[in-house]
């Protein structure tokens, strides 16, 4: 392909449309949330606002149901800094890609860093790894794709939002948030160590719940993860120990 | 109005949010996630989402409640059945809400 047929704003274009059939994912989950967050107590512009201020989906779930339960402000913060880790190796895998941007673009593209911008995004550059040319404008597709994503949250918080302040308490819609945590958590429970993670810290929140401070919760998450963690370092181990 | 006092809160969650997104793409990717680290992230979600998930099934104000009347252990029960057959969230939540719902109405609440 000749350089000259690659510019800036069709790699825009090209990341807005990519980014497009994740939104039929993303859209219920915004509205999901946005009813969410107004039954566990947030004001209507709260809601909206987390939505462009953490903007990231599961984090801000916790949050509102954390701010239900009147925890503390260190508590919601710890929280939702544990369950956004995982956005570090997101970083980590675009920050070579990333490299020769101003600090600017770098900033920008940080903010516009979520899960869904990311798959979409590395996908593009481990599609090109292959190839002798590449565009020299592809942090226009990871913009396009991020801006897409960003608008389609804030969109979908704002009808969620509407709808929910339509909706009587009696309906229990808050139950969605558990709801969406079992449909979360259950795929990740795919070998002994995951299962282990998962029961060692529901067992110890609910030991722990009559901590002060919400404290149970970062507790027993974090025990969760040391269990998983000693429990698939040993797997290897014993399986060369079994080979010998 | 209780969330007036959480801007505070909402703003640090959202800045220790863009620092990890921010980290390693500032960082030149000089430096890499140390291996132990990365293997931890893994158990990440279901450490966290469990410990708020059972909470919400077992406990009724503040009291375990493991009996048959409890509509919310049995929903989350059939919800995770969808959830584990299907991998599917929205089916998960539509099927779960509707057994809370029929759940509710056969035991009165």
């Amino acid at each position: 392909m000749l350089p000259s047929q690659y510019t800036r704003r069709r790699e825009f274009l090209t990341g807005c449309r990519d980014e497009l059939p994740i939104l039929l994912g993303v859209a219920p989950f915004g509205m999901i949330y946005g009813l969410l967050a107004l039954s566990a107590g947030l004001s209507h512009g709260t809601a909206q606002a987390m939505s462009s201020v953490v903007f990231a989906g599961s984090a801000q779930f916790i949050a509102a149901q954390l701010i239900r339960d009147a925890s503390p402000a260190g508590v919601i913060v710890l929280t939702v800094l544990v369950v956004n880790l995982r956005h570090a190796l997101y970083s980590a895998s675009m920050a070579p890609h990333l490299r020769a941007l101003r600090p600017g673009w770098k900033a920008g593209l940080s903010y516009l860093l979520t899960d869904e911008a990311y798959a979409v995004a590395i996908t593009r550059y481990l599609r090109d790894a292959g190839r002798s040319e590449v565009s020299p404008y592809r942090h226009w597709y990871v913009f396009g794709a991020g801006i897409t994503l960003w608008a389609a949250w804030q969109w979908s918080t704002a009808v969620g939002i509407f709808v929910g302040a339509r909706v009587p308490a009696s309906w229990s819609l808050d139950f969605t948030l558990a709801l969406t945590f079992i449909a979360l958590v259950v795929p990740a429970l795919k070998d002994r160590a995951g299962v282990a993670a998962a029961l060692s810290a529901g067992a110890l929140a609910l030991a722990a719940h009559r901590l002060p401070y919400k404290l149970g919760l970062p507790l027993a998450a974090v025990a969760g993860v040391v269990v998983g963690l000693a429990l698939s370092g040993r797997q290897p181990a014993a399986r060369r120990e079994g080979a010998k | 109005m209780i969330a007036g006092s959480y801007w505070p809160a909402l703003v640090a969650a959202g800045l220790v949010t863009y620092l990890t997104r921010l980290s390693f793409i500032a960082l030149l990717g000089r430096f890499e996630l140390p291996p132990l680290a990365a293997r931890a992230l893994r158990f990440v979600p279901p450490a966290v989402l469990s410990a708020i998930v059972l909470p919400e099934l077992v406990l009724r104000s503040g009291e375990l409640d493991l009996g048959w009347h409890n509509a919310r252990l049995l929903a989350g029960a059939v919800a995770a059945l969808v959830a584990w057959r299907t991998r599917n969230v929205l089916l998960t939540i539509a099927i779960g809400m509707a057994a809370l719902w029929g759940l509710q109405a056969v035991l009165g609440r």
